[in-house]
């Protein structure tokens, strides 16, 4: 199992990508829905390669996500 | 529809929150930001940076001015003013004095900082005034519109220099230095974890502290100098960006597409303002010298 | 509540107006100043600089009074007393602070020692020209209280009212002095501190989840907190509800600023503060404030002993202005002579006061020095006639 995890608030985000590009192990990518605001929010693709470094966390301008480590 | 994007992954605990969160107004979500406007992502920064520096939440206060960046106070979970343009610094500088167990940061953009507030900088680094001064650096006037700033680099475009910016730009570290201050460092949005750790030292350090943030303005000035999004300028700071910890400011001038010299700069120890006061005020008068007591509206 | 006795200099003293200004100052509870140095205002500070360090405060001389009229609102919001002394241009530089400080609803008083102006004017002579500034000088719509001291001992018994008020109404408050008045010399008597009322802070006793910093109680004022309470307060210039949280819409707006204006309602009326005399047989009224109150004084008495039934209304809290009170006033008499040291400004109030009921005669001086008593003697006499 992954070492940790994303949480994505999808109605929070603006779409500016910075999470799915700064992320060091590529876990998200922008979904192709919109949410009700009209913006493309990441979604997660690769969610065994999650570290938690919650890098995508201190990146996002708008607090929408968030990375943790698995507790084992 | 949000329920399909929502990757409700069956290992997350149902406990996870977003660690920030307890350090922002939530009920004021979402913030007033443009998409890819960087304030939301020193903020983030910040939040973590009053995490990890323990310091006392209740005694640490958020001084804005005027701007975009001046909205950073009405989203933080603290004691919060926003005051007027450019008037931060001296607000902030009667709290610490009035209180000087409370922390005080002003967080406040380079418009606000730097041009109706440049004199207000200059003396309260010269003094050496114990607050902690973030500048979210967008190179523009953005709430107003996109006007020129006195950090606007030479040849950009604004709405008041549609023939291009010709004024020559402040360099804000080696004015910081210059005028005394007791730290100062420069970030990019791209260096989260640099920036969160130098808030954290900021925060520990005595004296006046200087935090330049360089950080995109995709709606006003990336989009107007044809220079692409906010992702654009965030790719643009990873490449441009060279880490120059202790680098002389003298040599840390921005131009519009050239090297951001990144780093700590200075790091230095002088008393400050108050342990000044008090030494002088002792020497003279001895033990007729009387120490303020705080909130002296309770007597 | 009683002032605390460090600020306090109990006794008889022979001092100038901007002395006795500070002495009432540091007497209401007054431990922080931040100022600017201008002429002729300075004095209050220079005393103030001089006292604080061994009565226990903070004086700090800004870089320009755009500073100094905002430091000052830090310090209030950190827990102190305090206040900022000025003179004509930096009063000017001072309003939009004096528009947040209305706004944020933060208890302090600003000190204007008038000069005459416009722009540098004249430094070391006298004016009331600011009074329409004091009232309206920042943008927008707010309530202001400006009280008009016209002798130094009034200079320290109205700079303990202005903080009192401050405090009573979360607001700033404006202390008019003018040139003569801060530079007049005279006994001033200050008691002992017991024998001096100060209104405290209106500290909240609500807990942090259910206070609201900008939310009035039954007098239209809401309580208070200070910085480092615990409370996560959130003040801001914009527009605000309640909680203080920046709402732009028609009705905030519209509750909001109406009640900036009306919770004053009670000092324009039945707390207005004046002084009277010989009004009971008048025929014209001479309304006057600050020193022209003193010169007016010797006209009164020379209309008086060629038999003229002329009566004296001093203006003290010049703002909220008392209209009710000279209203009443304008319906029994002939007329009303308003002389000042301005081409005429509280005399337009006098005259909206008045509504027609009497006639409205200014006595007007550009300022520079004080009228000759002879001048609102003349207008006294044909105003009688």
């Amino acid at each position: 199992m992954a070492k940790g995890f994303v949480v994505i608030s999808a109605e929070r985000c603006k779409g500016c990508g910075f999470c799915v590009e700064f992320c060091p192990t590529k876990v998200l990518a922008l979904a192709s829905a919109f949410n009700s605001k009209g913006y493309h929010p990441p979604h997660v693709v690769n969610s065994d390669k999650c570290s938690g470094c919650d890098l995508c966390g201190m990146y996002c301008p708008d607090f929408a996500i968030f990375g943790a480590r698995n507790a084992r | 529809m949000s329920d399909t994007l929502l990757e409700v992954l069956p290992e997350i605990p149902e406990d996870a929150h977003n660690p920030v969160e307890p350090f922002l107004r939530m009920d004021r979500m979402p913030h007033i930001w443009c998409p890819g406007c960087g304030i939301g992502t020193t903020v983030n920064c910040f939040a973590r940076a009053l995490q990890s520096s323990q310091v006392d939440l209740k005694k640490t206060v958020i001084v804005s001015g005027i701007g975009c960046t001046g909205r950073v106070a009405g989203y933080a979970n603290l004691d919060s003013f926003h005051t007027t343009h450019g008037r931060a610094i001296p607000f902030a500088t009667g709290m610490k004095l009035a209180n000087p167990e409370l922390n005080v940061v002003v967080y406040s953009g380079d418009g606000d900082l730097f041009a109706i507030g440049g004199n207000h900088f200059i003396h309260a680094a010269r003094r050496n005034m114990d607050i902690k001064v973030v500048c979210v650096n967008n190179m523009i006037y953005a709430m107003t519109g996109g006007q020129t700033a006195p950090t606007t680099p030479g040849t950009s475009v604004t709405s008041t220099a549609p023939y291009g910016v010709y004024e020559p730009t402040f360099n804000l570290p080696a004015l910081a230095e210059a005028a005394g201050a007791s730290y100062v460092a420069r970030w990019t949005t791209f260096h989260v974890k640099q920036v969160a750790k130098s808030m954290e030292e900021m925060m520990k350090k005595k004296g006046f502290c200087f935090i330049e943030i360089i950080s995109p303005c995709p709606t006003l000035y990336q989009r107007r100098n044809k220079m692409g999004d906010a992702l654009d300028a965030m790719k643009y700071y990873k490449e441009a960006s060279k880490v120059r910890n202790g680098a002389p400011t003298s040599e840390t001038t921005l131009s519009k597409t050239g090297e951001i010299v990144v780093g700590k700069f200075v790091d230095r120890d002088r008393p400050d303002y108050l342990e000044v006061l008090k030494a002088q005020m002792v020497s003279v008068l001895g033990d007729r010298y009387t120490e303020p007591e705080n909130s002296c509206c309770e007597c | 509540m009683h002032a605390d006795p460090k600020g306090v200099l109990t006794g008889v003293h022979f001092i100038d107006g901007d002395h006795a200004c500070c002495e009432g100052l540091l007497a209401a509870g007054a431990r922080f100043s931040s100022g600017y140095p201008i002429t002729p205002s300075t004095e209050v500070v220079e005393r103030f600089a001089q006292r604080i360090p061994t009565v226990g405060g903070v004086f700090i001389q800004m870089e320009d009074e755009l500073a100094a009229s905002i430091t000052l609102q830090g310090a209030v919001w950190a827990g102190a007393k305090a206040f900022t002394v000025t003179s004509g241009p930096g009063f000017s530089l001072m309003m939009e602070h004096i528009g947040l400080a209305a706004m944020t609803e933060t208890p302090c008083v600003f000190v204007d020692v008038q000069r005459g102006g416009p722009s540098t004017g004249l430094p070391t002579l006298p004016a009331q020209a600011d009074m329409m500034q004091a009232r309206w000088g920042s943008h927008g719509d707010y309530g202001m209280i400006a009280l008009c001291p016209n002798s130094p001992q009034e200079c320290f018994d109205l700079a303990i009212t202005a903080f009192n008020l401050a405090e009573e109404f979360r607001t700033p408050v404006m202390l008019m002095l003018d040139e003569c008045i801060g530079h007049m010399t005279e006994k001033v008597v200050i008691p002992e501190a017991e024998k001096i009322e100060v209104t405290p802070r209106r500290w909240t006793s609500e807990p942090p989840e259910t206070f609201q910093l900008f939310k009035p109680k039954a007098d239209m004022v809401p309580d208070m907190v200070k910085a480092g309470d615990g409370y996560s307060i959130h003040v801001t210039g914009l527009t605000h509800d309640e909680r203080g949280y920046p709402n732009m819409t028609v009705d905030v707006q519209d509750r909001s600023v109406r009640r900036l204006v009306n919770k004053l309602t009670p000092l324009a009326n039945e707390r207005a503060i004046f002084e009277t005399a010989d009004l009971d047989d008048a025929e014209v009224v001479v309304v006057s404030y600050g020193i022209t109150s003193r010169v007016a004084q010797r006209a009164l008495k020379l209309a008086r002993e060629q038999g003229i039934k002329a009566g004296k209304f001093r203006l003290i809290s010049a703002w909220p202005f008392p209209t009710e009170r000279l209203r009443a006033l304008a319906g029994r008499v002939k007329a009303m002579v308003v002389p000042e040291i301005n081409l005429g400004q509280m005399v337009l109030e006098v005259e909206r006061a008045a509504a027609g009921k009497c006639k409205v005669i200014p006595v007007s001086h550009a300022g520079g020095t004080v009228h000759n008593p002879e001048v609102i003697l003349k207008a006294i006499v044909e105003a009688a006639r």
